[in-house]
């Protein structure tokens, strides 16, 4: 679904969907050269850790929803916990923990290996869209 | 990693005189893989984040990925703080949020940032993204950045 080539952004970024279940997902973006926006300290920049947590959250929604149906975000709020470490691959796990008729709310933790300690923590809203 | 020539703060101070954009923006890896640059149009500072397939998010309208609307609003923010300020490393995000309004087509699009409050260590950054209609955005930003060193 969300992680095929119909995806050109996440293919891309070569994000890998790791665990789905009934109304969470679990998405895996390995460190690269390319998502560095800081080249002094190499650090991966937060527009990377946006589309991350973006795609893990839309696929939490889309387990969380009981038919398949076409989502939008409408908003992410991210907080930066402490800074990422540049060389290691950055996880993000999603919950959606609310759906309604039409929005379904969404917390995600991002991590680079210990959920204790994440690196930043997100809150978004998605829509449902007919088609 | 890639290592630019020049120490950044360096680069940056020249580029605040010199208005020769692309020598920053492609010092940073990620804004030179997302097609992001600025541009000085009609005496404004703009961003625009050039159009390539590799930044769709659904193939079948096709509109741009989510994520690289947030991407596009933050390197603005940074890059209005780069050169509008005078801090010398690049800005650390604390918090961001981000509206998307309308899906974004298949084209560039363009960013504009305002720096809404600058104090010593923190600045608050508003930002909006259009592509062919100004006054029709298709997301937008409110950023909170960290501006030096604790």
């Amino acid at each position: 679904m969300l992680f095929t080539e119909a995806v050109p952004h996440n293919h891309a970024l070569a994000l890998r969907l790791e665990e789905v279940g009934a109304t969470d997902a679990t998405v895996v973006m390995p460190y690269a050269d390319v998502l560095v926006g800081n080249p002094e300290t190499g650090v991966v920049a937060g527009g990377a850790v946006t589309t991350l947590i973006d795609a893990a959250s839309g696929t939490a929604v889309m387990a969380a929803l009981d038919a398949f149906a076409a989502i939008v975000t409408l908003d992410l709020r991210i907080d930066y916990l402490r800074p990422a470490r540049p060389g290691l691959p950055l996880t993000a796990r999603a919950e959606c923990y609310k759906v309604t008729r039409l929005v379904a709310f969404v917390r995600a933790l991002v991590h680079q290996g210990d959920p204790a300690m994440p690196v930043a923590s997100s809150q978004g809203t998605f829509m449902r869209v007919e088609d | 990693m890639s290592t630019p020539s020049l120490p950044l703060a360096d680069l940056v101070r020249q580029v605040r005189q010199s208005r020769e954009y692309p020598r920053l923006t492609d010092a940073i890896p990620y804004t030179r893989f997302m097609g992001i640059g600025v541009e000085n149009l009609a005496g404004e500072m703009l961003c625009r984040m050039r159009y390539a397939p590799h930044l769709i998010g659904n193939s079948l309208l096709p509109a741009l990925h989510g994520g690289t609307l947030g991407a596009l609003l933050e390197s603005s923010a940074i890059f209005e703080l780069l050169l509008k300020t005078d801090t010398e490393r690049v800005p650390k995000v604390i918090s961001t949020t981000v509206d998307f309004l309308r899906s974004g087509k298949a084209q560039d699009t363009f960013a504009r940032a305002f720096i809404t409050r600058q104090g010593r260590r923190v600045a608050n950054v508003r930002v909006e993204a259009w592509q062919d209609d100004r006054t029709r955005p298709i997301a937008s930003s409110h950023a909170l950045f960290l501006l030096s060193e604790p």
